[in-house]
């Protein structure tokens, strides 16, 4: 398959979509290590995207641009039409309610159980809901849709790796996100569990319709999550299509992601 | 060279502390104030350090006791002990004695938890979920240093006093009633409010470099052990710093 046809099957995959996210000429340096040279990326309403990338390719720098926990150098983030760069405190925080987060590590609040966490997003962002005080259903809702009710009252330190993933993706799912960005969400764990954790993410992305930015190394991960794929090399989008396009591909950089 | 890169550094320090003050002044009256976890705080904090201060203060008062007393019996001036002792710990001992200890222990709780809570993405997490991390974990965490520790060094203080009453008893056979006659006798409020206020600065101190410590936390796990061991030390200092200030002015006003 050429390079006209791989651009015309991603034109048809995203014809009647709309962008949700835009990210355009994005630029990022530590000192003299030019992380991001002139990033694009579009992701469209309802769209699985992974990117993927060598480790230290500038991926998570990417993914923290996107939600404001750095700050690029140049270049424009556009999430639901408004440019994170230009909002201020307020605006932004109500901004990244639509944005969920699934973080490497989880990075579940250790101090708090598993109902106090899910709770946590839900302190400042109640009028969302138009609730007043029960946050309850709520909690049980999102840790039904990952199947860990049971763990309701639980420490962290108590659960497993996996069970901590899947409860670090119900507190994302809490605030009911249009938007989930997905750092590395099967590093660290076993292929069962990993697997476990794949079929989750596109159970919830059927159920709560969310669009989802997927950072990974896992080709499998890729392989059954990506509807598109974008490899990040040398801090650029260096080829895009999908998973069986890309992977079929001559280019020697490309071919070394799947080998 | 190294000294020279190592001054620039220590100033470097100095800015960023004196920047993340800034802000925390700054969200201090800013809304959402979060009261439950500041007084969740303020118990865990007062809590966590009752016992070991309380033994601190008691040791403090039979060591000043036991150490002071030969020297004034040579002159058959025992019966100052308890003016002595009482203006002694009120006005310095008790206060930068319990603040230190209280610096060891909280200051460096502090710079591990917050510290923890940054390598492993915690602090982001909030941060994404639209709430402010800086109100939710340090505002509250330096209120309540701020708040706990002059009535920790009350408490201090008057189990330093007893301690000191036990040696006297045993040894002169000083009577309760008599100790503590003489004792309030000898303070006058110029001992009690300054030394008081400056509790206050050494509980905002402690809690400042152990948030500020913890916050800016870097370099993985050995970063958490730094940051925890660096809340100490330099707590430590900031206080002797802060306590020279403190008499320096209680001096203008007061006439020590």
């Amino acid at each position: 398959m050429n390079e006209a046809q791989n651009i015309q099957e991603i034109k048809e995959s995203t014809r009647i979509r709309k962008p949700i996210l835009e990210i355009k000429d994005l630029r990022k340096s530590f000192g003299n290590n030019h992380v991001l040279n002139g990033f694009n990326l579009q992701l469209f309403e309802g769209e699985n995207l992974v990117i993927m990338g060598k480790s230290g390719s500038g991926k998570s720098v990417m993914i923290k641009c996107l939600v404001g926990l750095m700050q690029a150098d140049s270049g424009s983030i556009k999430v639901m039409g408004n440019d994170i760069n230009t909002l201020n405190e307020h605006d932004l925080n109500e901004l990244r309610t639509e944005i969920g987060f699934l973080f490497q590590g989880s990075a579940l609040y250790d101090s708090m159980t598993v109902r106090e966490n899910l709770e946590f997003p839900l302190r400042r962002h109640k009028h969302k809901f138009g609730i007043v005080k029960e946050k309850t259903p709520l909690v049980i809702e999102a840790l039904e849709s990952v199947g860990l009710v049971d763990a309701i009252d639980l420490m962290p330190a108590e659960l497993s790796g996996g069970m901590q993933r899947r409860v670090a993706l119900a507190r994302t799912l809490i605030l009911k996100p249009k938007i989930i960005l997905y750092d590395e969400p099967t590093s660290g764990l076993d292929p069962i569990t990993a697997k476990e954790i794949i079929e989750l993410m596109r159970r919830i992305q059927r159920e709560y319709k969310t669009s989802s930015l997927i950072i990974t190394h896992d080709v499998d991960c890729a392989r059954v999550v990506s509807e598109r794929m974008v490899l990040l090399v040398d801090g650029i989008n260096y080829a895009e299509g999908t998973f069986e396009t890309l992977k079929n591909s001559n280019d020697e950089k490309v071919k070394a992601f799947f080998k | 060279m190294l000294k020279s890169i190592q001054i620039e550094s220590f100033f470097i320090e100095i800015g960023e502390l004196t920047y993340f003050a800034r802000r925390f002044f700054k969200e201090l009256f800013k809304k959402p104030f979060e009261f439950n976890e500041l007084l969740k705080l303020c118990y865990s904090i007062g809590n966590k350090s009752f016992l070991l201060v309380g033994i601190t203060g008691f040791i403090i008062g039979l060591v000043i006791t036991l150490q002071t007393r030969p020297t004034l019996e040579e002159f058959g001036a025992e019966s100052w002990m308890p003016s002595m002792v009482s203006i002694s710990i009120i006005r310095e001992i008790g206060p930068v004695i319990i603040a230190l200890t209280f610096a060891g222990r909280i200051a460096s709780g502090i710079g591990a938890e917050l510290g923890s809570m940054r390598v492993t993405e915690q602090i982001d997490a909030m941060e994404v979920s639209g709430t402010n991390p800086f109100k939710f974990l340090v505002v509250t965490r330096i209120l309540a240093t701020t708040l706990m520790l002059p009535l920790l060094v009350i408490y201090g203080d008057a189990i330093a006093l007893y301690g000191s009453y036990i040696v006297e008893n045993l040894k002169g056979e000083v009577s309760f009633q008599l100790y503590f006659n003489k004792v309030f006798n000898a303070i006058e409020f110029g001992d009690i409010i300054p030394a008081t206020i400056k509790t206050f600065f050494f509980g905002f101190a402690i809690g400042l470099v152990g948030c500020f410590k913890g916050y800016n936390c870097k370099k993985g796990t050995v970063g958490v052990g730094l940051a925890a061991n660096s809340a100490v030390v330099f707590s430590s200092m900031l206080l002797f710093i802060i306590d020279f200030v403190a008499v320096f002015i209680t001096d203008i006003f007061f006439e020590i």
